[in-house]
C-alpha cells in the first residue's frame, strides 16, 4: 500500500469516527445554547444508543428500522426525564450546580447500565453486510457510508428545522437571549425541554451508527463525551457548523496520528487539541469570537 | 480564625488523637489513614470550588502524579523521600498552573472538561508507559516514609503523622479564608465582576487557587504512595476524581468543616456497603445528584440550617406561649 492510499485510508476512517463526534458535539451545542450548561450526560446518551439498539435488535429481535426508531425514542425519553426531573427541580439554578447534576446523572446512567447489561462489550452486525468496497485504493466499509449518510441527513434536517420551522426559530431566539425570548412569549421552559430531548436522540443516533464499527459497553460514554466536547470547542462552542467541522477535523487528525505516529496515544490527542485551542483560539475555528473573558 | 472555630478545632484534634487508643484493628486504622488523606484532597478542592467557583474533575490525576512521581523517583532513581515529595508537589502545581492559564481565563466551565480530559490522559500514560510506571499491574516496592532515623512502618505510626498533616491543612485553610487573600477569594466567589472592580486580580487568584489545590492533592498522593508502598492506575481513574468532588459537594461548597464531614462520610460509607460493591458507582451518582438537587449548599450545612430553623421556631413558639 502506497503512502498516499494509506493516508486516504486514514482520512476515510477518520471521517467515519469524526461524523459521530460531530453528532455528539451538536448535542453539546444544543443544550449549551438553550441553558448555558455543559451536559456531561451527552456521552451516556451515545452509550445508551448503542446498547439500546443491541437490546432491541439483537435481544428482542425487533426489525432493524423499527429498532432504530425505538432506540432513538427511548434515549430521547431519557433526555426528557433528565430535564423534567433533576434539572428542573434543582433548588439552585446556578450553572455550576446544574453542570454537576448532569455529572451525577451520567454516573447514575452508567451505573444502572452496568447493573442491567453487565460489563462485557457487545455489538450488533453492520446495517448492510461487511463486504468492503474499494475507493481509489482505500478500503471503505459499507457501515462507514451509512455513518456518513445518516450524519449528513441529520445535519440537513436539523438545519432545516432551525432555519425554517417556528420551533427552530424559537429555539434560536432562546439561544440568542433567554430573557428577550421570554418577553416575546416563547415558552422557554418547553424549548429547554425540547433541547434535552433532541440532544438525547442525537446521542442515540451517534451510538447506533458507531456500535457496529466498534463495540458498545457501559463505560464508553465518558471518552466519547470528552471527544465530542473537544470537537465542539475546536469548531467553536455553540455553533452548529462549527460542531460538524470540529468533529470531522478531530476524527481525521486522530486517525492520522494513530496511523502515522502511535495508536497508543490516540485518545490523548483530543485532549491535547482541546488545550491548544483553548490556549490560542478559545472561540474555536468557526466561532464568532464573542466568547466572553472574565 | 474565630474563637468558635478555635474551640471546634481543638476538640476535633483531641478526638482524632484519642481514637487510636481504642482501635485494635489495623484495618480500621488504615481506613482512617486514607480518610486523613482524602480530607487533605477534599479541602484543597473545596478551596477551588467554593472560592473560585470552578470544578476540577482531574484531582485524581494530580493525586496520581504525586504518587507516581514520588514512587518512581525514590524507587527507580534512589531519590530521598522528603525532598522528592516537595519536588512532586512543585511539578504537579506547575502542570496545574499551565492547564489553568487558558481555561480559567474563560467564562464558563472549561476547566471541568479540561481537567476531565487531563485525568484520562494521565491514566492512559500510567498504563502505556509500562517500562517506567509498571503499566496496568502497578508499581511496587516504594520505600516507607522516614524522618531522620524514624521509619513510619506501622498503621499506628502513620495515623499520627497523617492526621497531624490533615489537621494542619485544615488549620491553615481556616486561617487562609479569614486572611486578606481569603476575603479576596470570598469576594471573587460572590461576584467576579464586582471583585474585579474592587481591584482584585481575579484571574491570578483563580489560577493560583487551582495550582495550590492540585499541589495539595499531589502531597496527599505522595504520602499515599509511601504509605501503601504499591500503586496501580486503577486508584487514579476518574472515579476517584468524582468521589472527591462528591465529598466536597456533600459537605457544602466553601464549608471547610463540611469537607471534613463529607470526606468522613463518603470514605467510611463504602466500608459499610461491602456486600453491594457493584452498586458503589451507582450509589455515588445518586448521592451526588440527590444532594445537588435538594441541598445545593451541601448536606451538612443543609441539615444544620434545617435544625437551626426548627430550634428557632420552637423557641419562637415557647416565647409566644409565655406572652399569652
Amino acid at each position: 500500500m502506497s503512502l498516499a492510499s494509506m493516508v486516504l485510508q486514514f482520512i476515510i476512517s477518520g471521517l467515519t469516527s469524526g461524523s459521530t463526534y460531530a453528532l455528539i458535539a451538536i448535542g453539546f451545542s444544543i443544550i449549551h445554547n438553550a441553558t448555558g450548561i455543559v451536559n456531561f450526560a451527552q456521552g451516556e446518551f451515545v452509550m445508551l444508543g448503542g446498547i439500546g439498539m443491541i437490546s432491541f435488535y439483537s435481544f428482542a429481535k425487533v426489525p432493524m428500522l423499527l429498532a432504530f426508531f425505538l432506540t432513538v425514542f427511548s434515549v430521547a425519553v431519557v433526555g426528557f426525564l433528565l430535564e423534567r426531573g433533576p434539572i428542573r427541580h434543582a433548588k439552585s439554578k446556578e450553572i455550576l450546580v446544574l453542570v454537576m447534576i448532569t455529572v451525577g446523572a451520567s454516573i447514575v446512567i452508567k451505573g444502572l447500565s452496568m447493573v442491567f447489561w453487565g460489563k462485557n462489550p457487545m455489538t450488533f452486525p453492520p446495517f448492510s453486510g461487511e463486504t468492503p468496497l474499494l475507493f481509489l485504493g482505500a478500503v471503505v466499509m459499507p457501515q462507514s457510508l451509512w455513518i456518513f449518510g445518516i450524519t449528513v441527513s441529520v445535519v440537513v434536517a436539523l438545519h432545516y428545522k432551525y432555519r425554517r420551522t417556528m420551533t427552530g426559530k424559537a429555539m434560536r431566539a432562546v439561544a440568542a437571549s433567554r430573557r428577550s425570548a421570554l418577553l416575546i412569549g416563547i415558552p422557554v421552559d418547553r424549548m429547554i425541554l425540547l433541547s434535552f430531548t433532541l440532544s438525547g436522540s442525537l446521542g442515540a443516533v451517534a451510538g447506533i451508527i458507531l456500535t457496529p464499527m466498534t463495540t458498545a459497553s457501559y463505560d464508553m460514554g465518558v471518552m466519547l463525551g470528552v471527544k465530542g466536547f473537544s470537537a465542539a470547542i475546536l469548531g467553536g462552542y455553540g455553533s452548529m457548523p462549527g460542531a460538524v467541522v470540529g468533529g470531522l477535523l478531530l476524527g481525521v487528525m486522530e486517525s492520522l496520528a494513530a496511523g502515522l505516529i502511535s495508536s497508543e496515544y490516540k485518545d490523548a490527542l483530543a485532549f491535547l487539541l482541546l488545550l491548544l485551542v483553548l490556549f490560542f483560539r478559545p472561540s474555536g475555528l468557526l466561532g464568532m469570537g464573542r466568547l466572553r473573558r472574565v | 480564625m474565630g474563637k468558635r472555630n478555635k474551640i471546634y478545632l481543638i476538640l476535633y484534634a483531641l478526638g482524632i488523637f484519642v481514637i487510636p487508643v481504642f482501635l485494635r484493628n489495623n484495618y480500621h486504622l488504615m481506613v482512617l489513614n486514607v480518610t486523613a488523606l482524602n480530607i487533605v484532597v477534599v479541602i484543597g478542592l473545596n478551596l477551588l470550588i467554593g472560592y473560585a467557583g470552578q470544578i476540577s474533575l482531574g484531582h485524581a490525576a494530580f493525586f496520581g502524579l504525586g504518587a507516581y512521581l514520588s514512587g518512581i523517583l525514590t524507587t527507580t532513581y534512589g531519590f530521598p523521600v522528603g525532598p522528592t515529595m516537595i519536588l512532586a508537589v512543585l511539578i504537579t502545581g506547575t502542570v496545574a498552573y499551565v492547564i489553568g492559564i487558558p481555561t480559567l481565563k474563560l467564562e464558563g466551565h472549561y476547566l471541568v472538561m479540561a481537567t476531565l480530559g487531563f485525568n484520562i490522559i494521565v491514566y492512559i500514560m500510567m498504563i502505556q508507559l509500562d517500562r517506567v510506571t509498571g503499566g496496568p499491574s502497578g508499581f511496587a516496592g516504594i520505600p516507607p516514609l522516614r524522618i531522620g532515623g524514624f521509619v513510619f512502618n506501622s498503621d499506628r505510626k502513620i495515623y499520627y503523622l497523617f492526621w497531624t498533616i490533615s489537621v494542619g491543612v485544615l488549620l491553615l485553610s481556616l486561617n487562609l479564608i479569614r486572611s486578606r487573600v481569603g476575603r479576596a477569594m470570598a469576594a471573587l466567589s460572590h461576584n467576579e465582576v464586582a471583585a474585579k472592580c474592587a481591584g482584585i486580580d481575579t484571574e491570578k487568584y483563580k489560577i493560583n487557587l487551582f495550582a495550590c489545590s492540585a499541589a495539595l492533592a499531589s502531597l496527599a498522593g505522595s504520602l499515599y504512595a509511601h504509605y501503601i508502598t504499591f500503586i496501580s492506575p486503577g486508584t487514579f481513574s476518574i472515579f476517584y476524581s468524582l468521589q472527591i468532588v462528591t465529598m466536597v459537594l456533600v459537605g457544602g461548597m466553601g464549608s471547610l468543616w463540611g469537607s471534613v464531614f463529607g470526606a468522613f462520610l463518603l470514605t467510611l460509607l463504602p466500608e459499610f456497603l461491602h456486600g453491594v460493591k457493584d452498586f458503589s458507582v451507582l450509589i455515588h451518582g445518586l448521592v451526588l445528584m440527590g444532594v445537588l438537587v435538594f441541598f445545593p449548599q451541601g448536606l451538612f450545612p443543609g441539615i444544620l440550617q434545617a435544625w437551626m430553623r426548627r430550634r428557632e421556631s420552637v423557641q419562637a413558639e415557647t416565647a409566644g406561649g409565655k406572652g399569652t
